[in-house]
């Protein structure tokens, strides 16, 4: 029998005569718990991935003084930020200011309960049978958070922060909802797990049935609009450092900056799992041969692959201007969404599965 | 309701990333758009040129340095020049030399600053970390010949402080051959970047015409594609003798002054590599008394800095220190155009036109 974490509880609570109906939801926040300390060590050891490959590429060494290999210098940073000070501008709008950063965590953290790790329900918090939908409806409410945060703030930069924020993500949002249609047509299913399944098998005995096949162009527009969603250079322009000092979060400190740099990491994460998931097969291996290896591994391998592609773009590329970004995205990147959709259509239609 | 939409005033700096030092500009945006720009400078005012008349000739030398500070050799060698005109001082054939591959390679080291930094007012964090590598080198160069990474104070009054050492020479021509690969990689990342072209072509657009009532000098000028080089039109030391070209481009735009000052790079090579080759032996510096009493007169000088028109404006009553002294920093005149180029652009132009100026603050304040 496989141990699952309903097993588990459902076992504990047998033994002390706790009644069974308190099952699922101690399941629920269990879960919940397992994946948010998930989160938190995977944004600390994204951002000390992000260091050390950013060295890499730029010929230095990055973080090596904390721990082996500076493995525990994120850990210790987060402990910085937790014992800073934590200041608020004296003309900041008080609620709103604190608010603010809880409103872009908390969706950055929503979406991991539709994440598929594994096969299996044990490996999902929540297997929806809308999970794309979800994903795209939550991805974007961290924009009320960013907006909130660059008005609260009080700060011209802020609020120059927060607009371009607010333009870039509700139009990267379309091309990247448009990007995530095509693999539900061709799965013909909503659930993330559904859609892995769909991806089983291989052609030709070599080739991976993965909707990379016919999905290279939405690969690519997908991963573009991730790019801007996770605000990494070039679209990082809400940010961006050498113009508008730190965007919405120049005010902020302590434990609410940390909350930003958290969901910005955790979104990285979130969005290369869903690349991961959407067309490249989530946790199937790459040929059935390999299944040997559990496949949380294929999961989270292909997931790293994807941010590693991510920091490559983002330690190598300028920044584009803000109208560039615009007329990028709904002159290229939307049109082009829809044609890869009426694309897959034909797919769908000319080759049934 | 109708939308009430109004210009904002917004200071950029002078604590900002991107403003090279502490430059405040007072921007008045329409959304994004720059509808004014006003540079507020004198932040960094030292009263420098005050300073020298209240110092001996030889104790001003530390201070040129402090100009200028990424391009010390250049302020260092204008003032040193200065001096000997109003002194009459005949500088030796070896001290010349030794001055010209040290200016060169300074202008050098400041134009890889310029690089990186401009790539990062663009977002490009990479070529920053890559041209600061290179530069390094030069860093050693200069380390091992006078003892100092930043301020030289080597180029003084009658030659230079020390002779070049006998290792040196065999350094700078390692550096000159691994350069033009270096400078390979350089253009792989940036130059030949799309987004690098789009975020730079048409951007900060000054015509010749401009330029010239401006009175903007190097790569700012040349970029525009006037052909105006102290090193050619007033030549100094021993500039007639080498072989170099003076890099233009007609673009006007952000673009080319990048492209001028990336061509500069492999003039200032060549010329280092022709310079290396003809020093001549013989005395590094020519006999100057402790304590300099120039005859009362008056001298301008003027070099090729990296940043344009250097000069140097000297008052001498025949006491041992200046009456007056003044520097024309090509910064804090071609920081004046900067208002024009912005007007009508996005902020993030501003920071790109800004960058492509490629000011020091420590000149523009003095």
């Amino acid at each position: 029998m496989q141990i699952t974490l309903t097993g588990i509880i459902r076992l504990v609570f047998e033994r002390l005569h706790i009644p069974a109906n308190w099952v699922a939801p101690t399941v629920m926040l269990v879960a919940s718990v397992i994946v948010l300390f998930f989160i938190l060590f995977v944004v600390l050891y994204l951002i000390y991935g992000l260091r050390k490959i950013m060295g890499w590429i730029q010929a230095r060494i990055g973080p090596n003084r904390v721990g082996p290999y500076g493995l525990a210098q994120t850990i210790a940073d987060a402990l910085k930020l937790l014992a800073k000070e934590d200041i608020m501008p004296a003309m900041a709008d008080k609620w709103p200011f604190i608010i603010a950063p809880i409103i872009v965590f908390v969706p950055a953290y929503m979406v991991y309960l539709v994440i598929p790790f594994g096969k299996g329900g044990s490996w999902v918090a929540q297997d929806l049978s809308i999970g794309v939908l979800y994903i795209s409806a939550i991805l974007s409410i961290p924009i009320i958070g960013i907006i909130t945060a660059g008005w609260a703030s009080n700060n011209k930069w802020s609020l120059l922060g927060s607009f371009r924020a607010a333009a870039q993500l509700v139009s990267y949002e379309v091309p990247l909802a448009l990007a995530m249609i095509p693999p539900v047509m061709l799965a013909g299913s909503m659930s993330l797990q559904g859609i892995v399944h769909a991806q089983q098998g291989v052609w030709f005995g070599i080739f991976p049935k993965w909707f990379l096949a016919t999905q290279i162009l939405g690969f690519a527009i997908y991963m573009m609009a991730a790019l801007a969603e996770s605000n990494l250079i070039p679209f990082d322009i809400m940010e961006a450092e050498s113009e508008l000092v730190a965007g919405f979060n120049t005010e902020y400190s302590g434990m609410k900056f940390a909350l930003f740099f958290l969901a910005e990491f955790a979104g990285m994460f979130t969005v290369s799992a869903i690349a991961a998931t959407l067309f490249l097969g989530g946790w199937l291996p790459i040929h059935p041969a390999l299944s040997f290896i559990p496949p949380v591994f294929w999961f989270l391998g292909k997931t790293l692959v994807l941010i590693f592609v991510l920091m490559w773009i983002r330690s190598t590329l300028p920044r584009v201007r803000v109208d560039q970004l615009m007329s990028f995205g709904w002159k290229v990147l939307i049109p082009l969404a829809l044609l890869n959709i009426v694309w897959t259509g034909a797919v769908v239609l000319f080759f049934p599965r | 309701m109708a939308i009430r939409t109004e210009e904002v005033q917004i200071n950029m700096g002078p604590q900002h990333p991107s403003t090279h030092g502490v430059l405040r500009m007072i921007l008045t945006i329409d959304g994004e758009t720059v509808v004014d720009a006003r540079p507020d400078i004198g932040f960094l005012h030292r009263g420098i040129e005050k300073l020298a008349e209240k110092r001996t000739y030889h104790q001003f030398v530390g201070l040129t340095d402090r100009l200028d500070y990424l391009s010390a050799m250049l302020g260092n060698a204008v003032y040193a020049m200065a001096v000997e005109k109003v002194a009459s001082i005949e500088v030796p054939a070896r001290a010349e030399y030794i001055r010209v591959i040290m200016m060169e390679l300074n202008r050098i080291s400041s134009h890889l600053v310029f690089v990186g930094a401009f790539g990062l007012d663009l977002g490009a964090t990479t070529p920053f970390l890559y041209t600061f590598r290179e530069r390094e080198d030069i860093m050693d160069i200069f380390e091992a010949v006078c003892g100092a990474r930043l301020t030289y104070s080597y180029i003084r009054p009658g030659g230079v402080a020390r002779d070049m050492s006998t290792g040196l020479d065999q350094m700078i021509r390692a550096f000159l051959k691994k350069m033009p690969q270096r400078l390979q990689e350089i253009d792989e990342l940036l130059t030949g970047n799309q987004i690098f072209l789009i975020r730079s072509r048409g951007i900060g657009v000054i015509s010749a015409e401009d330029a010239v009532s401006y009175a903007l000098s190097g790569p700012g000028l040349r970029g525009s594609g006037v052909a105006l080089d102290v090193r050619k039109d007033d030549p100094y030391s021993v500039y007639p003798d080498l072989d170099f070209n003076v890099c233009t481009e007609d673009t006007c735009d952000c673009l080319g002054r990048y492209l001028v000052r990336t061509g500069e790079i492999r003039e200032s090579l060549k010329i280092v590599e022709q310079a290396l080759d003809a020093l001549p032996e013989g005395e590094f510096t020519a006999k100057v008394p402790k304590v300099l009493k120039p005859p009362a007169g008056e001298a301008y000088a003027r070099v090729e800095s990296s940043r344009g028109d250097l000069g140097v404006y000297l008052i001498s009553d025949g006491s041992a220190s200046p009456y007056r002294l003044h520097w024309r920093g090509p910064s804090f005149i071609n920081l004046a155009a900067v208002g024009q180029m912005v007007k009508g652009l996005k902020i993030a132009d501003t920071v790109a036109v800004l960058g492509s100026l490629d000011i020091v603050l420590g000149e523009v304040d003095r």
